[in-house]
């Protein structure tokens, strides 16, 4: 097909989204349209800007990296594109960037950073090669959907090989940590990672069952090496961070451990990008904002979002693997709470519900679960009892348990656990009763 | 859709059926292996060997629960094996381990002794895995059964039918495809879903007291007459006792209901 004119694409851009709206397709529609209409549109357009693009993957953790890092890049006066509703990947970019451009009439961005899962960054990397890339982990999440672990890695390292200047891994999960091995000469290998104390609180899914996982990861059979930004020690909201080498305090408000870790990766992204020409003055100069940036990034949607509901706090937990399950249980005292446990199995959740018996659930036997719901809330009710776990309801239809569990709670704060599509059904379900953001 | 919430057990205590007051362990101790948990237990595995002690227990059985990985001395008084699936780097490991203690292996098959093996294991427990770039990895021959890498998962909910135990349900995630050879008994038939190679219509391969399946999701949390099965034969070995008391299986009924229904 011949090549259309911006103006062009521009108007059938907003076309395609008010028929879309008329519809109430996904956010992903137009940008099939467009990709179909001027295959290349998302690369050439990407390709304009000045500082490149970012890639943000791996199976945790993605949404609220990349929400921290877009916060803490625009803190330093980049203007920053990023693909917020979720729908994550090439088309879900395609029809973020139309929207960019048809409400301001051109595309007028320094930076694109980019959330993207496993399977569909492979094909964005094949379209369009990030300047940097961060990767995170790779869990037994989805397992269904991707086949195994070492399918998720191999995915990865085609990020890692397609990137231009930067990959910052993960230095404590052995599976990102191999990585390095797939970096592009040229391109620049640099770690984020934890100090040795704190290194028992993280287990990857390789230790979580029986005593001796495998050993951190020490590459070239030396000592680990060092990381742009480790994290040292943190209590509540009090975070310390070794910092190129340097101790560094910073205030954190997220939910949960892997979210404090997580603001480490995103320190040390946005320490990469703003820092041209490594190692300058004027760089780290710009640490002491970013630190003090990231005590103002708040919760992504479902990443431990709390609504109030009749004067008591209500906090919603995405559940998706088995560590992530397992850290969101231990971050609070469950006893203090009442508790809802929301257990879809539809294609975005993993329709393999087996991955519920490799968490512990010991935790909450003293407190009991008021209400378990979901389409497989059987199957949470049945795992919950070999746990000897006392459950006080069931009730597979959500919006009816969601009624029964906060009149059950009487006033105690509520915690609920979910997996992402009862996470959309419960937050649109609560809007009857709470003030409940928007996406 | 409304739902009657019936009544079940809420307190560790319950659930335990009317059987004599036997004091916890007082019928005896039973011996349960997990086989290679370092390397196999990446599809819920745990909810096996879990499955199992909870229903010993609530018989009155104490559980010693060891883990065998490679290199580990091995526990050849064991009553009961439960092993599971794994990454291919993870059955390398496995499978070497596997051909150093095949012989021992032989004499407990032979004996009776039930085992379970899942996935990864069920592979290793046939006479090969031939990947698709032509790599030969062996098993052991406990199945008269080979498989070959395919191209695509076999990946989804999946129901079948066995003679012996009824309906199975469970979840199958495998790219490897299992022929049985002639004469080598089946688990059960499919109904619906993939089994063993996607095209002969069984599912997973039962030789003496050892069950091989590509079921996990944990198998017999959502299958206990399965569990019962293994857990009767095992009593009956040890301590030639002959009835196991029925358990309150109303979670897993439901449970089974559902996911039955759900799609592939
Ligand atoms: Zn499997």
């Amino acid at each position: 097909m011949e090549r259309m004119s911006r103006p062009l694409v521009r108007l059938l851009g907003q076309g395609v989204r008010a028929a879309t709206k008329l519809r109430g397709g996904g956010s992903a529609f137009p940008g099939l349209v467009m990709e179909k209409l001027h295959p290349g549109f998302v690369s050439e357009q990407l390709a304009r800007l000045p500082h490149g693009v970012v890639v943000v993957s791996g199976t945790n953790g993605k949404t609220t990296t990349t929400k921290m890092a877009v916060q803490l890049l625009e803190s330093q006066g980049l203007k920053v594109f990023t693909n917020r509703t979720g729908s994550n990947f090439v088309r879900g970019v395609a029809a973020a960037l139309l929207q960019e451009i048809s409400l301001t009439g051109r595309f007028d961005a320094d930076i694109a950073v980019l959330e993207l899962d496993e399977a569909h960054a492979v094909h964005f990397v094949k379209e369009v090669q990030p300047r940097f890339a961060l990767l995170l982990n790779v869990m037994r999440d989805q397992l269904d959907r991707f086949g195994e672990i070492d399918t998720t890695r191999r995915m990865l390292s085609k990020v890692a090989a397609a990137t231009t200047e930067a990959v910052i891994l993960n230095r404590e999960d052995p599976r990102i940590a191999s990585l390095a091995e797939d970096v592009r000469p040229g391109t620049e290998v640099l770690w984020y990672g934890l100090s040795p104390q704190l290194r028992p609180m993280f287990p990857s899914d390789d230790d979580m069952r029986g005593a001796d996982g495998p050993a951190a990861p020490t590459p070239e059979g030396g000592s680990a090496p060092e990381a742009v930004v480790e994290l040292t020690d943190f209590k509540a909201t009090d975070v310390d961070f070794l910092v190129r080498g340097k101790p560094e305090k910073a205030k954190v408000h997220l939910y949960g451990v892997y979210n404090v870790y997580n603001a480490a990766a995103a320190l040390a992204l946005s320490m990469t990008v703003t820092d041209d020409g490594r190692d300058a003055p004027a760089a780290q100069a710009g640490i002491p904002s970013l630190l003090g940036e990231l005590s103002a990034v708040t919760p992504a949607f479902g990443r431990g979002e709390t609504i109030t509901v009749d004067g008591a706090p209500l906090q919603l937990l995405l559940v998706k693997n088995p560590a992530g399950f397992r850290l969101s249980l231990a971050s609070a005292r469950p006893e203090a709470y009442a508790t809802m446990i929301a257990i879809n199995d539809e294609y975005a959740d993993g329709r393999d519900v087996s991955w519920l018996w490799d968490v512990e659930f010991e935790s909450l036997r003293s407190g009991g679960v008021d209400l378990v719901t979901g389409t497989r809330a059987w199957d949470m009710a049945l795992r919950l009892d070999y746990d000897q776990v006392p459950v006080r309801d069931v009730e597979p239809e959500l919006t009816e348990a969601l009624r029964k569990f906060i009149a059950s709670a009487e006033g105690r704060p509520m915690r609920v656990f979910c997996t992402y599509t009862a996470m959309l059904a419960l937050r649109r379900a609560l809007r009857s009763v709470a003030v409940v953001p928007e996406i | 859709m409304t739902t009657t919430t019936p009544t079940f057990p809420t307190a560790p205590e319950d659930g335990v059926p009317a059987v004599d007051a036997v004091e916890p362990g007082g019928r005896g101790e039973i011996h349960l292996v997990q086989l290679y948990p370092r390397d196999m237990n990446i599809y819920g595995d745990w909810g096996n060997t879990l499955t199992l002690k909870r229903r010993l227990e609530k018989r009155g059985y104490a559980v010693q629960l060891t883990d065998y990985n490679p290199g580990d001395s091995f526990p050849a008084d064991a009553d009961l094996f439960v092993g599971g699936g794994g990454q291919d780097s993870g059955q390398f490991r496995v499978m070497e381990d596997l051909q150093k203690i095949k012989p021992v292996m032989y004499e407990l098959v032979a004996d009776g002794v039930p085992m379970l093996a899942i996935c990864g294991l069920y592979q290793l427990f046939g006479h090969e895995f031939r990947t698709i770039g032509g790599e030969v990895l062996p098993g052991i021959g406990i199945f008269d059964l080979t498989t070959v890498g395919g191209e695509t998962r076999l990946i989804g909910n999946i129901v079948t039918e066995s003679e012996k135990f009824g309906t199975i349900i469970g979840y199958e995630n495998h790219s490897g495809l299992t022929r049985l050879a002639d004469g080598q008994q089946p688990l059960g038939r499919v109904v619906s879903g993939d089994g063993n190679d996607g095209e002969d219509g069984t599912e997973g391969a039962v030789t003496n007291e050892v069950i091989g399946t590509y079921l996990h999701g944990s198998l017999l949390p959502k299958n206990p007459v399965l569990a019962d099965h293994l857990i009767a034969t095992a009593v009956r070995r040890r301590y030639s006792h002959e009835t196991l008391e029925p358990l309150n299986d109303t979670l897993s009924q439901k449970a089974r209901e559902v996911a039955r229904n759900r799609p592939r």
